[in-house]
Order: structure tokens, then C-alpha cells, then sequence
């Protein structure tokens, strides 16, 4: 069933979401050639504390880290380790925020230093990819409008969609009905509706959209070993239209989100 | 972080208090005290009070009968202390 909040819990939800993006930014100001992830981890975890928050993934389901962050052809839930960042890397910072008992989840990939021009392009298009889905989070849309938005402007750019990972509802709980793929036909899924928060999250691949788990049970690369990008906000549905509870903060802002 | 397709999202259930519900009924036994119409009964708890109860399903189910005198277990919700759900007949 999807949960629909009052105005007071999305402003809740607002204040879990701007440390989502400070956190991000914290994040991207410490990434650089020769940092590790769990370097970058750590300084998550304690930003997010420090200013009253839970890191909402550690303890998740078994998950040992702060954050996600998830280098080239690692798309979602790379567990921080001791990877080395290097020059030329996409590397996605994931974070989720529990603040005053309201989670809010994010994501944006950085490129490190110089990186190559198709690589640049890849994260230009999956930001265009969410900007576009964000733009039909509207009421009285469906979910696959969002969805069907976000497929059009990837694969016009020659570019795959991960079909077996999924958006979702959030807020009191990290992951809420109703799931919100990246692809999908217009008017088709569940009605949006005033109150509704949902994190629209296109993860995007330069090769196929084929996945694989990692032993680890967590780290989900791309089967052919391309390059991924990932752009998340938590978006609140409201009568004047969508609004971004995570609005990025000190990141470039790139080309739309 | 994202999930997968075939993952399903918390809470579960028709409506969400039933995750609440599941943690918070209370299990009374009592006396049936009157029979009323649509299967409702009367019962006086062992804790005092009387309340109004329903049989359960599953009880209907099982064509399990109750008549006034029988010592049943009755599930409250904290959100209604005087309407319960008649859930076991004792021998």
C-alpha cells in the first residue's frame, strides 16, 4: 500500500533530505585519485551523525557500510572497501538519511578528474533521465509515465536501462510500495497522488542491461563490464507539481539535477 | 539504494496497521455470557470486563460451535478494548 504523508511529514522529510545532499557533497568535496571508499565511508558516517542523522543503510538487511558507493562497472550497493579511487573513474555515492524517525535516499555519480567523453556523456543522459522522470511526477500521473520518460531519454542516447533494479516509494520505512522501474509504458501502474514520496533513480549502463551479484552478496556489476551511471532524488508528488526533497548542494549541478 | 523487481517493499500487509497489530494484540480468556444474532457474543473476561466479540474465521471455518458457558480465548486490539475476536474454544 503506498503511504502518503502530511505536509508536516514531508517538511520532516525535506530536513532528512537537505543532509542527504549535504552528505553527497561532503562526499564528492573528499573525492579524489589515491582516496579509498571506505575512507569516503567513513567521513559519510560521520557527517550524517554528526548533524543528527542514521546512516539508514548500515545494519540494512545485513548491510556493513554507511553508504553506497559503487566505482565503473559497479552499478548499485558496492560495499566501501579498500578500492583505490584513480583518474578517469565514475564513481556513485549512494546515501539514505534517517532523521527524526523520516528517511530520505539519494544518489549521484562523480567522475574523477578527466574523464572520457562518452563516459561524460553517460552521466549527462541519466541526469536528463531524471530530470525528465521527475518532470511527470505530477498528480494524477502513473508510475509508468515516470518510468516510460526516464526508458525514452536513455535509449535515445543509444544507452542501456537496468531493468531488474527498481525506484520506490520512501519514508518511513527505506523502501515502500510502489516500486518505480526505469521502464515501462505511459498510463500503465499505480496512480501518483498528492502526499506521495518517491525516489526516482534511473541506473543507466554504456553496454547491456544485464546484471550479476557478487558473492559478497551485495556488489552488483554489469555483466559485460560497462561503465554505469546512477542519479536519485526523493521527490514529494504536490498539487504545484514535483519537488525535489533532496536538491543538490556544492555538486555541478551537470546538466538538469 | 534501489531494490530488486522481485523484492518486495515494507510494509506488507492490505493496510499497513496490521504491522502494528501483529506486536500489540492482547489475548484474554473468558466466559461466553450471551449468545447474540450474526454470530456476536457477550463474554465476560476474566479480567473483568465484558466485551463484545465476533468468532473467527477460522473457527467458522471448522463449523466449531459456542454457546453461552464455554471458556474462550478472546483477541483485543489496543485500539478497542471493548470488541474482541473470539479465536479458541477451551475443552
Amino acid at each position: 500500500m503506498i503511504i502518503r504523508k502530511s505536509p508536516r511529514e514531508i517538511e520532516k522529510m525535506a530536513a532528512t533530505g537537505a543532509l542527504v545532499a549535504e552528505t553527497i557533497a561532503h562526499v564528492g568535496g573528499l573525492l579524489r585519485p589515491g582516496v579509498t571508499t571506505d575512507e569516503l565511508d567513513a567521513a559519510a558516517g560521520a557527517f550524517i551523525r554528526e548533524h543528527g542523522g542514521i546512516p539508514t543503510s548500515e545494519g540494512y538487511k545485513g548491510y556493513p557500510k554507511a553508504i553506497c558507493i559503487s566505482p565503473n562497472d559497479v552499478v548499485v550497493h558496492g560495499i566501501p572497501d579498500a578500492f583505490v579511487v584513480s583518474e578517469g573513474d565514475l564513481v556513485t555515492i549512494d546515501v539514505g538519511v534517517t532523521l527524526d524517525g523520516y528517511i530520505a535516499d539519494s544518489a549521484y555519480t562523480f567522475g574523477v578528474g578527466e574523464i572520457e567523453p562518452e563516459a561524460q556523456r553517460l552521466l549527462d543522459v541519466a541526469q536528463e533521465a531524471l530530470a525528465a522522470g521527475i518532470a511527470e511526477a505530477v498528480v494524477d500521473n502513473r508510475v509508468g509515465d515516470v518510468s516510460h520518460a526516464v526508458q525514452t531519454v536513455v535509449e535515445a542516447a543509444g544507452f542501456s536501462v537496468i531493468r531488474s533494479l527498481v525506484g520506490h516509494g520512501v519514508g518511513r520505512y527505506y523502501h515502500e510500495d510502489p516500486h518505480i522501474p526505469n521502464f515501462g509504458e505511459p498510463g500503465r501502474g499505480p496512480r501518483l497522488s498528492e502526499g506521495m514520496t518517491i525516489a526516482i533513480e534511473p541506473m543507466i549502463t554504456a553496454g547491456g542491461s544485464d546484471v550479476l551479484v557478487m558473492d559478497d552478496g551485495w556488489t552488483i556489476r554489469t555483466t559485460d563490464g560497462s561503465m554505469s551511471a546512477h542519479f536519485e532524488h526523493t521527490v514529494a508528488i504536490t498539487p504545484d507539481g514535483p519537488r525535489i526533497l533532496t536538491p543538490r548542494v556544492g555538486v555541478p549541478g551537470g546538466v538538469e539535477v | 539504494m534501489p531494490l530488486f523487481s522481485h523484492e518486495i517493499p515494507l510494509p506488507r500487509g492490505l493496510f499497513a496497521r496490521d504491522v502494528a497489530t501483529k506486536e500489540e494484540k492482547i489475548e484474554i480468556e473468558g466466559e461466553v455470557v450471551e449468545a447474540l444474532p450474526s454470530t456476536m457474543f457477550r463474554v465476560q473476561l476474566d479480567n473483568g470486563h465484558a466485551v463484545l466479540a465476533r468468532i473467527s474465521g477460522k473457527m467458522r471455518k471448522h463449523y466449531i460451535r459456542i454457546l453461552p458457558g464455554d471458556r474462550v480465548k478472546v483477541e483485543l486490539s489496543p485500539y478497542d478494548l471493548t470488541r474482541g475476536r473470539i479465536t479458541f474454544r477451551m475443552k
